[in-house]
């Protein structure tokens, strides 16, 4: 009898498990969800965006190997913006009205990212974007970012850099700041002048470049010339590593050098490049690999980095920020078992997420959330954490000029 | 003020920047100037001269002196299968405008395709190599670009004026009827001056692939600032186009080192504004 019952409920158990498993595990099935989205293919911005493209297209071959989006497969439909922020819009307004896509998630960079935003906000479609530079510029209610500068970057991010150094045996007493015209660049280095000078820094020279300038002699003449203790790069792209190699043509090496928005690898394994300065919210090392997530995306990011010859295989913010979009946005589909966007973008600002980065919130000034961004330096050619010392790689510490 | 050394290391730079602006130009200048193409895959051509070097230095190690031996010839040939597209085709001086566009378009996606739209960088052991000339430094490379273009634009001015085969070209551009009953075979030396250009082009892609970081995007780069040189210096003129170069490579320099670097390209096109408003005949 016993033996009996004991079988029964086996039974029983064996065909509840089959099933939970069948309703998890199962491969999804039926019309795909569709997200679309645009990335810089081509033009100045595609070598950065190229990783953000990685970064995506391996976020939905994952969950496609799992159980999809609601049980269904999904379809990233992305288009080349080509760096432009007037296609970026008219991309986003076809994607939406003519490919009909579930959902949408944001381009790369700054300027296109506010373009497609204002087309977001007439389609009431919830927005997740991962490299935002103007926070106060975000005024969609809709608009969800996982550039988690917090709401003032202006005031946050130099105030990080500069806590970092003055925390050293050398703190530096004066700062030369070059920076991009290109709009979150210049933002954010016109707030590092301000943060400079009510620090008592003295800045030495402030200087704002065209986004593509191609002649760097004048402008490393003009930083030799400054001299200062730190130079401040409001840099995308190469702009640093082309400022850094024509600094040393002319036999100058600034004592400190800071870039905001470079593209991670190639100042990093540039020789120029040693010590460079920068922020983060995530690099290859822990704390940041502690997160289970992470430990299982890095080998699989690297792979196809690596077959696709990007220079610096390697993740970090911007590959981060990107994975954590998709998250976002996986989250707010599952909790809502629902596509509806005013649904998701409610429970978004009621509920934190927890990505790849952190912990994410919503609930703050233009639906910024805490400020996560770290200060960063090129160490024996890869990047790692060096400030707040909590997050600093293992036995990695800020290095003297 | 800014001080004498930043004033004469900014001269410094735009004599140098405006060396590979010309280097870009001439062959350019001589397409539009004597064939009547406005050629924009000149620029596609010479980043993929840039890539080449970057390939073939990178991958199989080559020096690019070695690499320059072999893409100078086969851009060449290039330039010579180009241009044998166009005649087929009959392209015309506006209509280049639009075909060499596309086709420049098409060399971009193709670079793009191959090396992916990921920084290039070519490191070499000269690359930040500088001469020094009091409290003056003279990047090795760029002054070496400058040299080859200064070189190449006398040779080129040499080329036209004094061989039977310039007169016939310029002959050709002025006048293709009557050079043509005086016996100049116009569509033989359309080639040869085709390839010359591709070549021109392939010089400045090595050095391209020396001195700057390469990404596809980089096609458009020079594109304005060139096209200005080209007008400046005047069209099929190699020296008028070195000069130019220097001058807008000067006057951008000295903006950025006196006033603001952001004024530097509004200086270069006022330039060529002003020149066509007193010089109209110029294009």
């Amino acid at each position: 009898m016993t033996v009996r019952t004991f079988g029964h409920r086996s039974v029983v158990s064996l065909v509840v498990v089959f099933s939970l498993a069948t309703t998890v595990w199962a491969a999804p099935s039926g019309q795909p969800i569709r997200i679309g989205g645009t990335l810089a293919l081509t033009g100045a911005l595609a070598p950065t965006a190229l990783l953000h493209k990685i970064a995506g297209e391996l976020y939905v071959e994952e969950l496609n190997k799992g159980n999809g989006l609601l049980g269904r497969p999904v379809e990233w439909v992305l288009l080349d913006d080509q760096s432009k922020p007037d296609l970026t819009r008219s991309l986003y307004e076809k994607l939406i009205t003519v490919d009909k896509v579930d959902l949408i998630i944001g381009p790369y960079a700054t300027s296109g990212i506010l373009a497609a935003m204002g087309v977001a906000q007439r389609y009431n479609k919830v927005y997740v974007h991962h490299s935002f530079g103007m926070p106060h510029l975000a005024k969609y209610e809709m608009h969800f970012p996982t550039a988690s500068f917090g709401p003032e970057p202006q005031k946050s991010i130099p105030t990080t850099v500069f806590d970092a150094l003055a925390a050293t045996s050398k703190p530096p007493k004066s700062v030369a700041i070059v920076t991009s015209k290109f709009p979150s660049a210049q933002y954010q280095s016109s707030g590092a002048k301000e943060i400079a000078e009510k620090r008592g820094l003295k800045v030495a020279l402030y200087l704002e470049y065209e986004f593509g300038t191609r002649d760097w002699g004048s402008l490393a003449a003009r930083v030799k010339d400054a001299n200062a203790d730190l130079l401040w790069v409001g840099a995308l792209g190469l702009d640093g590593n082309q400022l850094l190699e024509a600094m040393k043509k002319l036999d100058y090496t600034p004592p400190r050098h800071f870039h905001l928005f470079p593209a991670p690898g190639p100042l990093a394994v540039a020789p120029d490049g040693k010590n460079a300065l920068s922020v983060t919210v995530f690099e290859e090392h822990p704390p940041f690999t502690n997160n289970p997530g992470a430990a299982k995306m890095i080998p699989l990011f690297r792979e196809r980095a690596t077959k696709a010859n990007v220079p610096y295989p390697h993740v970090e913010t911007q590959v981060a920020g990107s994975w954590a979009a998709w998250q976002v946005l996986e989250a707010a589909v599952t909790a809502t078992k629902s596509l509806d966007d005013k649904a998701m973008a409610q429970w978004l600002r009621k509920n934190r997420v927890e990505t790849i980065i952190g912990k994410l919130r919503f609930d703050g000034p233009n639906n910024y959330g805490d400020d996560l961004f770290k200060v960063k330096q090129v160490q024996d050619g890869r990047w790692v954490v060096v400030w707040p010392r909590e997050f600093a790689a293992p036995g990695a510490k800020l290095s003297p000029p | 003020m800014p001080s004498a050394t930043l004033l004469g290391q900014s001269i410094v730079s735009g004599l140098l920047a405006g060396g590979l602006y010309a280097l870009l130009a001439l062959g350019l200048s001589l397409s539009w100037g004597l064939l009547r193409l406005v050629n924009l895959t000149h620029f596609a051509l010479a980043l993929l001269g840039a890539y080449l070097t970057y390939q073939l230095g990178h991958v199989l190690h080559l020096s690019p002196w070695v690499a320059a031996a072999a893409i100078v010839p086969a851009f060449f040939l290039l330039g010579v299968a180009l241009h044998a597209v166009f005649a087929y085709f009959r392209v015309a001086e506006f209509a280049s405008l639009l075909v060499t566009f596309g086709l420049a378009v098409i060399l971009e996606s193709l670079i793009q395709w191959f090396w992916t739209a990921d920084y290039r960088r070519y490191e070499t052991a000269y690359a930040t190599m500088s001469i020094r000339v009091g409290p003056l430094f003279i990047p090795t490379l760029e002054m070496l670009a400058c040299l080859t273009a200064v070189v190449l634009a006398f040779a080129t001015w040499a080329w036209l004026r004094f061989t039977y085969v310039g007169k016939a070209l310029r002959a050709s551009a002025e006048d293709p009827v009557m050079a043509a009953a005086f016996g100049v075979n116009h569509r033989r030396q359309a080639f040869l001056l085709s390839g010359v250009s591709a070549a021109y082009a392939g010089i400045a892609g090595v050095y391209i692939a020396l001195m700057a970081t390469l990404a596809p995007s980089q096609i458009w780069t020079w594109l304005g600032v060139v096209f200005a040189v080209v007008i400046i210096g005047g069209l099929a003129n190699p020296i008028g186009a070195l000069f130019a170069g220097f001058l807008i490579g000067v006057s951008e320099s000295v903006t950025m080192a006196v006033v603001t670097p952001a004024w530097a390209p509004l200086v270069s096109f006022s330039v060529l504004i002003l020149l066509l408003i007193l010089r109209p005949s110029r294009v």
